[in-house]
């Protein structure tokens, strides 16, 4: 039985048939997971290990050296905010204590109705709106302490919906498109597993984020 | 001097529609690509190799000369860095977002010019928007012809993977790049063997090009490689995009001709930087990122140079100018870059992954006040135990040069601003403001 949705596990044997070794799939479909689930579950990463073919341990022993890749469940919105020296440079410790006062928790925790999580990120090469903030992989800036409030508020009451989609989410657009003669040999070249419907890719479409 | 020099990587940007296959196509998109497949392969490298153009990633190596020295073999991959993390650059993440077609265009033309007939854009996970158009373009792409079994009808089949990151500044040094592509945690490969030239991605011959260096190639093959060494000067040809950040009227990117700029200009010219924040005096700013030593106000007139910021003793990098003022406190700004690369040191090299932890710890006591005097060499000699001997170029003991780049922003304020870290002892804290910006 599949952790993946239908849909989502179609899209992965799609990526997977993009390169040329499974493996590479690894970290795409670690990101397609999060977007299904909001962090990376350990049911997932047995599919993906499946997927790529490795165990379960590697996905893991993967994803954990990633930033991005949250082997625990965290909030809705994971709320980024950048201490690094540009940013620093504009106040965004001061930004950063602000975050944790209006949301009264420390750096890594997650609020107790699950909506927020918050962590103090590295640069997010946004530093001509230093202090930048992430959320979701959504960028924000130059933010104040005031302009913090105001997303916190935004983001609560779901103004910001439209363009800040659940966490996990990165990339709305779908490869529609690809070689088939390349993505054959590839396949061709793997054990069997991916069967021939990971040739085909799905058409993808600009989607807004799911409701 | 400020130069009117062509943009030639952002002649898009700014336009509301830069990032779509009609603005690009109305503004001469792939025609350069069209004409580099009308010439040999061999024409196409030996073009760009007479452009003198520098990889923009950081090293600065010449790109016509990396794609020379691949190894003869019949699968051959073409890798597009775009995992922009140096702190205080963000000039990739602009492109990206910004002309991801060019970005396209460019990596079909070095693909064609090595013989790759696969490429992979290794996007930076945290530029989800940069990742959704990038896909975009690359779909429109396809369809417009430009990618695929026979691009532009030229009989050259070439694929193009987008690839997204998920967060770590080492997978941007090109060997950790090509491991996480491959789907593993991103650790640096020992050189030798594993010369990405020689085996990179699958034991197979791999260039790692820069996502600017990409984007330059459209215009070098559309004007040709003697109008690009016309800008700028000697090995410095043609124009290159510097981040600027930190206490500045107006932090931003700016497209600006090699060589003939200075950093004064740079930092102080009002159609630039706009001078220092509320009128103080600078201190101090980086030339080249946050692995670069430090540069003070004695050197404001090195002009944007690979080969002059090189012998003054520091890199341009990846072309990152960070600006701190009077009232930044030094000691706290190397102490956050320590910081950084210690989070970020992938940890397999002991001098790296230990050294960069000691020495974050020893500048935080010595920035809170909490330091003694003999801290100041302390810290000095673990850089040294990274580093050895302190040289610029460093020495290495690692596998990568993360490590030999920690001690830079380190040395630096040991070297500049002695006086200050002793002030931080003797008063038992800080003598600075706190961060928030003054704009007074």
């Amino acid at each position: 039985m599949s952790h993946l949705s239908p849909d989502n596990r179609r899209r992965a044997e799609a990526i997977v048939a993009c390169y040329p070794k499974a493996r590479s799939a690894l970290i795409p479909l670690c990101h397609l997971a999060q977007s299904q689930d909001g962090w990376l579950t350990p049911e997932a990463m047995e599919e993906i290990a499946d997927l790529v073919d490795c165990t379960p341990a590697e996905v893991r022993g993967t994803a954990t050296f990633y930033d991005m890749l949250h082997t625990e469940p965290v909030g809705r919105h994971v709320v980024n905010v950048c201490t690094n020296i540009a940013c620093m440079l504009a106040g965004a410790y001061e930004v950063l204590d602000h975050a944790e006062a209006t949301l009264g928790i420390s750096v890594g925790q997650t609020t107790e109705d699950g909506e927020f999580t918050l962590e103090e990120g590295e640069c997010l090469a946004g530093c001509d709106k230093a202090p930048c903030v992430q959320v979701n992989h959504r960028f924000f800036g130059p933010l104040d302490t005031e302009g913090l409030d105001r997303l916190i508020e935004d983001l609560r009451s779901g103004r910001l919906s439209g363009t800040v989609p659940p966490h996990g989410t990165l990339n709305r657009v779908d490869r529609r498109v690809g070689l088939p003669a390349l993505a054959a040999k590839a396949a061709a070249a793997r054990e069997a597993g991916a069967g021939e419907g990971s040739v085909q890719v799905k058409p993808g479409r600009v989607s807004g984020p799911p409701s | 001097m400020i130069t009117k020099a062509p943009r030639i990587v952002t002649s898009r940007v700014g336009l509301e529609d830069s990032f779509t296959l009609e603005r690009y196509l109305a503004t001469g998109g792939y025609e350069a690509l069209r004409k580099a497949l009308a010439m040999e392969p061999a024409e196409v490298a030996a073009e760009v190799n007479k452009a003198s153009l520098l990889g923009r990633g950081g090293a600065g190596f010449p790109a016509g000369r990396k794609w020379s020295m691949l190894r003869q073999a019949p699968t051959r991959y073409l890798v597009v860095n775009g995992d922009e993390s140096e702190p205080a650059t963000f000039k990739d993440h602009m492109l990206i977002e910004s002309d991801p077609h060019q970005i396209i265009e460019g990596t079909a033309i070095a693909a064609y010019a090595t013989g790759a007939d696969q490429a992979f854009i290794y996007c930076r996970g945290e530029f989800a928007l940069g990742l959704e158009r990038l896909q975009q373009a690359c779909n429109e792409a396809y369809e417009h012809g430009a990618l695929g079994a026979d691009v532009l009808g030229a009989g050259y089949a070439l694929d193009i993977v987008i690839h997204p990151g998920a967060g770590a500044y080492i997978c941007g040094e090109e060997t950790a790049l090509l491991e996480s592509l491959e789907g593993k945690r991103g650790f640096p490969r020992i050189k030798p063997p594993f010369f990405p030239a020689a085996f990179g991605l699958y034991g197979e011959p791999t260039v790692v090009n820069n996502v600017e260096t990409m984007s330059n190639l459209p215009w070098i093959i559309a004007n040709g490689a003697e109008a690009f060494t016309a800008l700028g000067e000697g090995s410095s040809a043609g124009t290159r995009l510097f981040a600027l950040s930190g206490r500045v009227v107006n932090p931003g990117w700016f497209e600006i001709e090699m060589s003939k700029t200075t950093f004064r200009d740079l930092i102080f010219d009002p159609s630039l930087g706009g001078g220092i924040l509320g009128g103080r005096e600078l201190r101090a700013f980086i030339p080249g990122g946050v692995s670069a030593p430090w540069f003070g106000p004695d050197q404001l007139d090195i002009g944007l140079d690979q080969d002059a910021v090189g012998k003054a003793g520091s890199m341009l990098g990846s072309g990152s100018v960070v600006v701190m003022d009077s009232d930044t406190c030094p000691v706290r700004a190397a102490w956050r870059i320590a910081q950084f690369f210690h989070r970020e040191s992938c940890g397999q090299c002991t001098p790296c992954r230990e050294g960069s932890g000691w020495i974050e710890k020893i500048l935080h006591r010595l920035e809170q006040g909490l330091g003694r005097e003999k801290d100041i060499d302390l810290v000095l000699d673990a850089c040294d135990n990274i580093s050895p001997g302190l040289l610029w170029p460093p020495k290495q003991t690692t596998i990568c040069v993360l490590g030999p780049s920690i001690p830079s922003a380190v040395v630096s304020v040991a070297k500049m601003f002695r006086d200050d870290m002793l002030v931080h002892v003797k008063e038992g804290g800080c003598p600075f403001p706190a961060d928030a910006v003054r704009r007074d």
